[in-house]
């Protein structure tokens, strides 16, 4: 009776109950044991046992205590039984009823029959030792006091432990999806490095852009879409840069541009009358710029805005745009520069802006 | 006889304030005088600003515009600067028009005087504004705060003398 454990009679996650039985009093040995009868409960990790008065009196042994067994047939006035044989006890045994025993067996009595399926249930399940496959907690030492010292994983703490375990997988997935992230992070570091450099070395015209550095800048640009851009690295920095854009600018404009910094584009655009390319850089009041043909003079444009208003009655941005096939904003413009002249009145209202010839 | 509306009345841009310096100055002028001869044809002589928006004045249903609160407070001061407004209130809510200013009231009452022999006679305030005489006068119908403004511009040109007796209550007029 010294291999039997304190227990709160709980089952663990993976342990399931085989069978159970009332009425059965244990023997230590051929002694009975100090308790009363109770019920003998097969899992398939452990026989526990259960006063049937006192419920918090519950001990248990792991099945694997068991060295073999066999039925002890009942006679008159007396039951039948089932001689349990053990190992002897781990030394790491939680504390049970029993501090020692003289005896290496014990005995289940069965008082209310039943012992023909118990033994037939506790036969399989020492066949089968379902216990090796699915493993329980280690169970926690606790001092004294009836109760076990063993956690459950059924009830709240079972729900605790299985958020917890979940959260720790959650936890790895994330980790492990940053890790594709941190990877990238230290590529665009390494390239920041880089442009940093030659921005630096071009900046204090010091030393030489290295021929390597230089094939890394291009073979990113060329990852990023820049297919062969007139990087200031092969056309010098500053006004010449520009011009050479400039030029470019203005052999293909309508060609679809290669991808230019806006900065870049407008101060190429600044060099269009120097340069005595046919184009011009245009600023207007609101501050938009456009680009147009060096032969579209001031009064041409007012004065045929005034001629297609004339000739609607009143247009709108949008309505002058589609006449001219012109973006709306630059037919915008157009209106409010007419506007502005004196030709052209607005009418504001919940309909939109429509512009008028000025008959005021 | 029915107001006749100027042509800018139906015109859509006019119900916007023009942006353009030039434009918005030709814009306002009409609108001042727009404002006046219509006070003028309904003998208005005091205006609600809030009604004064909603009225037909302002309001042209038939093409839909009309003028917001901020540009009627623009043409009011406009109105009030060439002397043909005054406010009756910090609020700016009600306004005195003066189609015709107190001196083109006088000169018109002064020439009714004296084309019938008149001067240096004394009447009452009601009998230039709502005696028989007058009914064909343009002052016939004259609001009373209106007529005394123009009879003090006249006084102030020597040219009446207002008389009040029993302490300010009756007033009496000598064209001199």
């Amino acid at each position: 009776m010294d291999r039997f454990s304190w227990t709160n009679g709980l089952l663990e996650i993976n342990e399931t109950l085989v069978i159970q039985q009332r009425g059965v009093r244990l023997y230590d040995g051929d002694d009975k044991a100090k308790m009363d009868v109770g019920v003998a409960l097969l899992s398939t990790h452990r026989l526990i046992w259960r006063d049937n008065k006192n419920h918090e009196c519950c001990i248990a042994m792991p099945l694997s205590q068991i060295l073999f067994f066999e039925e002890q047939a009942g006679g008159i006035g007396k039951s039948a039984k089932i001689v349990i044989h053990l190992h002897p006890t781990p030394p790491n045994k939680e504390p049970g009823p029993y501090q020692q025993s003289k005896y290496s067996y014990i005995k289940l009595s069965f008082k209310e029959h039943g012992q023909i399926e118990f033994y037939r249930r506790l036969t399989e399940e020492m066949t089968k030792k379902r216990w090796e496959n699915m493993p329980v907690s280690q169970p926690i030492p606790t001092g004294t006091g009836l109760q076990a010292g063993r956690t459950r994983a059924v009830g709240i703490v079972g729900i605790e432990r299985k958020i917890e375990e979940k959260r720790k997988e959650t936890d790895k997935n994330i980790s492990e999806a940053f890790e594709d992230l941190s990877k990238l992070m230290v590529k665009a570091k390494e390239m920041v490095e880089l442009s940093k450099s030659i921005a630096n070395k071009i900046k204090d015209k010091q030393g030489d852009i290295t021929e390597d550095e230089t094939i890394r800048f291009k073979s990113y640009l060329l990852s990023m879409g820049i297919a062969d851009p007139v990087t200031r690295e092969t056309h010098g920095s500053g006004t010449h840069y520009h011009m050479q854009l400039a030029k470019q600018l203005g052999d293909m404009l309508q060609a679809p541009l290669e991808l230019l910094s806006p900065e870049d584009l407008v101060n190429a655009c600044k060099m269009f009358e120097s340069l005595k390319l046919p184009l011009r850089l245009r600023v207007f009041d609101s501050g938009v710029m456009v680009v147009q043909l060096q032969s579209h003079s001031e009064e041409e444009m007012i004065a045929s805005a005034l001629d297609n208003v004339s000739d609607k009655g009143s247009l709108t941005a949008e309505e002058f745009a589609k006449l001219l096939g012109l973006s709306v904003l630059l037919s915008k413009e157009r209106l409010l520069l007419a506007e502005k002249m004196g030709h052209l009145c607005r009418d504001d209202s919940v309909e939109g802006l429509r512009f008028y010839p000025n008959l005021f | 006889m029915s107001f006749e509306w100027p042509w800018q009345y139906n015109f859509p841009p006019f119900f916007t304030l023009q942006p353009n310096a030039d434009t918005r100055q030709k814009q306002l002028e009409a609108w001042c005088s727009l404002a006046l001869s219509y006070c003028r044809h309904h003998k208005l002589y005091t205006l609600d600003v809030m009604e004064a928006q909603e009225s037909p004045m302002f309001n042209n249903k038939k093409i839909e515009r009309k003028l917001s609160m901020e540009t009627i407070q623009i043409v009011f001061e406009e109105l009030r600067k060439k002397g043909n407004l005054e406010w009756l209130d910090k609020n700016k809510l009600r306004c005195l028009v003066m189609w015709r200013r107190p001196e083109e009231w006088g000169k018109l009452i002064y020439q009714w005087v004296s084309k019938n022999g008149m001067v240096n006679s004394v009447f009452t305030l009601y009998e230039l504004s709502n005696g028989d005489d007058t009914q064909e006068e343009e002052f016939h119908g004259l609001e009373e705060w209106m007529l005394l403004r123009s009879l003090q511009a006249l006084q102030t040109d020597g040219r009446a003398e207002i008389i009040s007796m029993d302490d300010g209550k009756d007033r009496f007029i000598k064209a001199l």
